[in-house]
């Protein structure tokens, strides 16, 4: 899973949710699985929640913010990514 | 972003105390002991464990070898632990480089590693460093005196699920004849959270 292409969710609920607004939408690069957790979205909501993957996405801040030379990483949990098959359909 | 004493920060922190409440009541807890089990636990957490990590780190290869593959694995090397809590946080380790540079931030909130740190400072859950380091760190970083080459490249952590993140920071030259207690003397907090260079 490392090195793997993925999407953020582009989701707005209107609840609270662990995907920081600027990474919505994005594409980066899987750094590393963290062990499984529940959902916060779910469980702020009184939801059953079972763990799941937790990854540190890494994405360059050109991608986020159209500028910048640095790079940010987020953990997000797994059913807020989407998987990006191929590199040229991965540019947001 | 939330803030951190307004919204569902503040819902939770009441229902937290109707729930310690309720404990109290019911003889399932004691005060007394919840209060002490905290100012231990504050007692304990300080910067200068996150400093000792360091001092390590730089004086042992193979320790710091295991901090940045298994940071959870490597405390208990020296008495340190990511528990303190209810439950053992994850911290992963992220190493400063000639070539790289490593900042930590929570956007969401202010999650921290406080075990290691100590209470976060007010700036490190001020609205200004959460949302402006993400977007222009080098910026943020020359505010707080520290000017990178600028062939570093940044790398912003964001702290946004379970795990916590600590910087180890580079060893400053001219520091060779000196032991862990001194070399542990040199790291500050900032350095711990990547925005001074140690």
């Amino acid at each position: 899973m490392p090195g793997d292409r993925v999407r953020t969710s582009r989701s707005d609920p209107p609840h609270h949710t662990r995907v920081p607004r600027y990474v919505r939408g994005a594409v980066g690069t899987v750094v590393e699985a963290h062990g499984s957790y529940p959902l916060p979205d779910d469980l702020v909501r009184g939801l059953p929640s079972e763990p799941q993957p937790v990854y540190t996405v890494r994405f360059p801040a050109r991608a986020l913010f159209g500028q910048g030379d640095h790079a940010v990483t987020v953990d997000v949990w797994e059913s807020h990514l989407h998987p990006v098959e191929d590199r040229r359909k991965g540019n947001p | 972003m939330s803030a951190d004493h307004h919204g569902p920060a503040a819902h939770l922190a009441a229902r937290v105390r109707h729930v310690e409440s309720l404990l109290e009541r019911r003889g399932l807890i004691d005060a007394k002991e919840l209060d002490q089990a905290l100012a231990t636990f504050l007692a304990r957490a300080s910067p200068a464990n996150g400093a000792r990590l360091v001092a390590r780190a730089w004086l042992d290869e193979r320790f710091r070898t295991r901090l940045l593959a298994d940071a959870n694995a490597a405390l208990p090397e020296l008495a340190l632990s990511m528990g303190g809590g209810l439950q053992e946080q994850r911290l992963k380790v992220v190493e400063n480089t000639e070539r790289a540079h490593h900042v930590i931030v929570c956007t969401l909130c202010s999650c921290y590693p406080v075990a290691l740190l100590g209470p976060s400072p007010t700036w490190y859950k001020s609205e200004s460093y959460r949302s402006r380091v993400v977007r222009e760190p080098r910026a943020v970083l020359r505010e707080f005196g520290l000017v990178l080459d600028p062939a570093v490249e940044i790398t912003v952590w964001d702290a946004s699920a379970e795990s916590r993140y600590m910087v180890l920071p580079r060893r400053p030259a001219g520091t060779d004849g000196l032991d862990e207690q001194a070399l542990a003397a040199l790291v500050t907090r900032n350095g711990l959270i990547g925005v001074a260079a140690v």
